[in-house]
């Protein structure tokens, strides 16, 4: 009973311990030796352990409590990290997922057989001899591997290759009984000098010259020979007793290249990020957990306190008593930087929703039996946290798709001269007042014939229709409802209820999506969000003795025309504007407003654009342009048409906010 | 204590001469006429909408609701903000006083027909002394 209290504290913290697990595990999987990787798994599993035992969840205690052995074992060197261990590992991990789920649900453990799990992880550490044995074998083949590479020596390793050099390590080792180990390497040197370049070794050339090496040495080199002259070259010299040598091609290929290079990339950043990376994870330590609508309401109140602010400003203009101006201008700059403080408040990163993905990516690269490599940027953009929450089912969407649909099987993409590994990159960005996010993959493209046809067997467009399309309307069908193009139903993805979801989606978070796609090089599919809580400019207009606002961003540009310019085509006003034919929209009909008088010269028009289209709204007069607060209107007036919502003015009015796009 | 189950609150409002009781549960605060945005295009027992501490507030005028005779607003009229899940709509009606107490046992069934308002709107009519009170079902009402 009194441990109720904390189920919802654990609930958090077990989930936040889990996203932490995946995310250090697939680290683990990439760089196996990284031990702060390990020892970060270690400590959330093991405090894990201890949450789950405090609040009496013994079968997640029990799994959590083998996984650490295992684990356990990794750190002290006892067992070596390979994929199966990593296997079980994320199975216990989704079991534990699913648990945490099920408590948060039903308040108590779901009931499943745990023993099987914890048999596997009982089993690795039994079978830990078998794997030293095999992890042995694969350590001597690589030993001249040993030589890592930084991102410097990769660049000139790739530069070279791009010149037609050739890039070699060799390993040269010296004979036991060798007296002038340093004059020796010396002699070493010199013979290869003559036709290549040295441009790292191990240990350092001053070591090597201080006999400060053992009995061999490594180098890297770039030349135009090839490996059999330089190695009878450095066998002719004597007291040497091995000379391995190692072309340096196949990681450094092509597309691949370029990819290892990343990823090189990113490891060693990953490193040197490493400091921060614990600073900011001290950081995190220190905040505090808010309910969303404690902050909505703590927002409403800033709202509130502006209105009135205003309003006391309004009183004051009367008065010149110099105390009051300055107590009010105080006033003023005090509420907009609470203002802005809570708008910041309710801002999370990206990362939130981008640090599932990669987990997501490799379970599916392996069901697909596609290689996937998952590159993600800017997951430090900030959005607001009612975005955050609605993205991510649309992004996993996307990469669903990029994964099945866009990128081809290793088969299809080796016919066509592709990299084996498929690339999907996630970018999130800020643009202006909006948030971009991008799911790019390099597969096969959209075919925008194959769309064509599936739309109009699925009844979408007829073949007239079909014809007319261009290029880009074609994809636009992609995201009417009811259509898939997968001709195999996966499990992954294409049931039909595709992208028209995510399109109603990230619409309903007032944002937009657009794709572009190239045969045989991939697609985009870009997204774009408002930045917060949907502040946008706007224009204020009188309508009547109304107030409405339009959107700024949807506005051309404002003019007056005279009454009697106003024409009759086929019962649509229209006037001659700039040479073309501009339709008439009265607001005042629009918007049913009665006792309504018209000036009877000259009209105020705002011509608004949607897409290609114009229009010119009549307004009465223009108030100006203002920045505000987008508000929905409610579930109870969802029906409502050509209002797209509403917004508090500084009087505490509330304004209506025309929804162009519908009228034209 | 064992009678509070069986008794429930009912805040009391006056429309056309009649007293009418919402749920207390259903009510989250009750304000003066505040200034309402006319909304083009909605039915017309919506009156429009409010800014209520900075959340916009859709407002139903209860006598055009019933097909009550309409009224001038006057000092009395207030505005009852009832809450259904997560949506919140205000209720204009003539006046509103008290917060009554209603034994379960003096809530009979609603009548056939009472007036212009539908049955299922109504909950049931509570009776109190030698006052009846119309009990409305806020939720069928408003159509939610």
């Amino acid at each position: 009973m009194d441990v109720n209290q904390y189920l919802e504290i654990f609930i958090e913290e077990a989930q936040e311990h889990l996203q932490n697990l995946n995310q250090n595990l697939l680290g683990l999987e990439v760089n196996p030796n990284d031990s702060n990787l390990l020892n970060e798994i270690f400590r959330s599993a093991h405090t894990l352990k201890g949450m789950s035992g405090t609040m009496g969840f013994s079968s997640l205690m029990g799994l959590t409590h083998e996984m650490e052995n295992v684990l356990d074992a990794i750190r002290n060197g006892k067992l070596v990290v390979y994929s199966e261990i990593i296997d079980i590992l994320f199975e216990c991990l989704d079991f534990l997922e699913v648990s945490v789920g099920h408590i948060s649900e039903k308040g108590k453990e779901i009931d499943k057989d745990i023993e099987p799990l914890k048999k596997k992880l009982v089993d690795i550490i039994n079978k830990k001899d078998v794997t030293e044995i095999t992890y042995h074998n694969s350590s001597t083949d690589k030993r001249i591997m040993d030589l890592t590479f930084n991102q410097y020596d990769e660049n000139i390793t790739i530069q070279a290759i791009a010149q037609g050099m050739r890039v070699f390590k060799v390993e040269v080792i010296l004979s036991k009984d060798c007296m002038l180990k340093s004059a020796r390497a010396f002699i070493v040197f010199k013979t290869l000098e003559k036709y290549a370049e040295i441009f790292k070794s191990s240990p350092r050339i001053e070591d090597i010259e201080d006999e400060k090496f053992d009995e061999g040495f490594k180098l890297a080199i770039i030349t135009n020979e090839n490996s059999d002259t330089i190695k009878s070259d450095i066998e002719g010299i004597s007291e040497i007793e091995e000379v391995l040598i190692e072309e340096i091609n196949q990681t450094f290929e092509g597309d691949k290249a370029h990819s290892n290079e990343v990823a090189a990339d990113k490891v060693e950043e990953d490193k040197a990020d490493h400091e921060e990376t614990h600073a900011k994870k001290n950081k995190i330590g220190k905040t505090v957990r808010v309910d969303i609508d404690r902050l909505d309401n703590l927002m409403n109140l800033v709202s509130e306190l502006i209105i009135i602010k205003t309003r006391l400003e309004g009183i004051d203009s009367d008065s010149t008593d110099q105390n009051m101006t300055e107590a009010l201008e105080y006033l003023e700059r005090i509420t907009t930087n609470l203002h802005d403080a809570v708008m910041k408040v309710r801002m999370v990163p990206i990362e939130r929703v981008f640090s599932r993905f990669p987990r997501m990516v490799r379970d599916l690269s392996r069901e697909l039996e596609k290689d996937i490599n998952l590159q993600i940027s800017g997951e430090e953009t900030e959005l607001d946290r009612t975005v955050i929450d609605e993205i991510g089912d649309p992004l996993i969407h996307l990469i669903r798709n990029a994964i099945d649909h866009g990128i081809e099987d290793k088969h299809e993409r080796s016919n066509s001269k592709k990299a084996p590994v498929g690339k999907v990159d996630l970018r999130a960005f800020q643009d202006g007042n909006s948030v971009v996010i991008e799911v790019e993959d390099d597969g096969k493209g959209i075919n925008v014939d194959k769309v064509k046809r599936k739309a109009i067997k699925n009844g979408i467009i007829n073949q007239v229709e079909s014809d007319a399309l261009s290029e880009k309307d074609a994809v636009e069908l992609l995201f009417k409802p009811g259509f898939s193009t997968a001709e195999v139903i996966s499990d992954v993805s294409g049931r039909g209820v595709g992208l028209d979801v995510v399109k109603t989606k990230i619409e309903s978070l007032g944002g937009t999506v657009e794709v572009e796609t190239s045969t045989n090089n991939g697609s985009k599919f870009i997204i774009r969000l408002p930045l917060t809580l949907a502040i946008i400019q706007a224009l204020l207009v009188n309508v009547g003795n109304e107030k409405y606002a339009i959107p700024l961003n949807s506005i051309k540009e404002i003019t007056s025309i005279k009454t009697n310019s106003i024409r009759n085509v086929q019962g649509q006003e229209v006037i001659v504007y700039r040479n073309g034919v501009l339709p008439i929209v009265r607001l005042t009909n629009v918007l049913d407003i009665k006792d309504y008088k018209e000036d009877e010269e000259e009209l105020t028009i705002v011509i608004v654009k949607k897409g290609e289209k114009n229009s010119g709204f009549i307004v009465d007069s223009l108030i100006g342009q203002q920045e505000i607060v987008i508000k929905s209107l409610g579930k109870y007036l969802a029906s409502i048409k050509n209002i797209a919502g509403a917004t508090i003015l500084g009087d505490g009015q509330v304004a209506l906010i025309i929804d162009s796009n519908s009228m034209i | 204590m064992n009678n509070s189950s069986t008794n429930r609150q009912f805040v009391v409002f006056e429309l056309d001469n009649e007293e009418y009781g919402i749920d207390i549960l259903r009510v989250k605060t009750i304000e003066k006429v505040a200034r309402i945005t006319r909304i083009p295009k909605s039915a017309s027992y919506i009156k429009g909408v409010i800014n209520l501490r900075g959340e916009i507030v859709p407002i139903v005028d209860l006598r055009e609701k019933f097909k009550l005779e309409s009224k001038e607003e006057s000092d009395n009229t207030r505005i009852i903000i009832v809450y259904i899940d997560d949506i919140n709509v205000g209720l204009i009606v003539d006046s509103a006083s008290t917060v009554m107490e209603i034994n379960n046992d003096m809530i009979e069934a609603p009548p056939e027909s009472l007036g212009n308002i539908e049955q299922n709107n109504i909950y049931g009519i509570g009776k109190l002394d030698n006052r009846i009170i119309i009990l409305l079902d806020v939720f069928k009402m408003l159509n939610i």
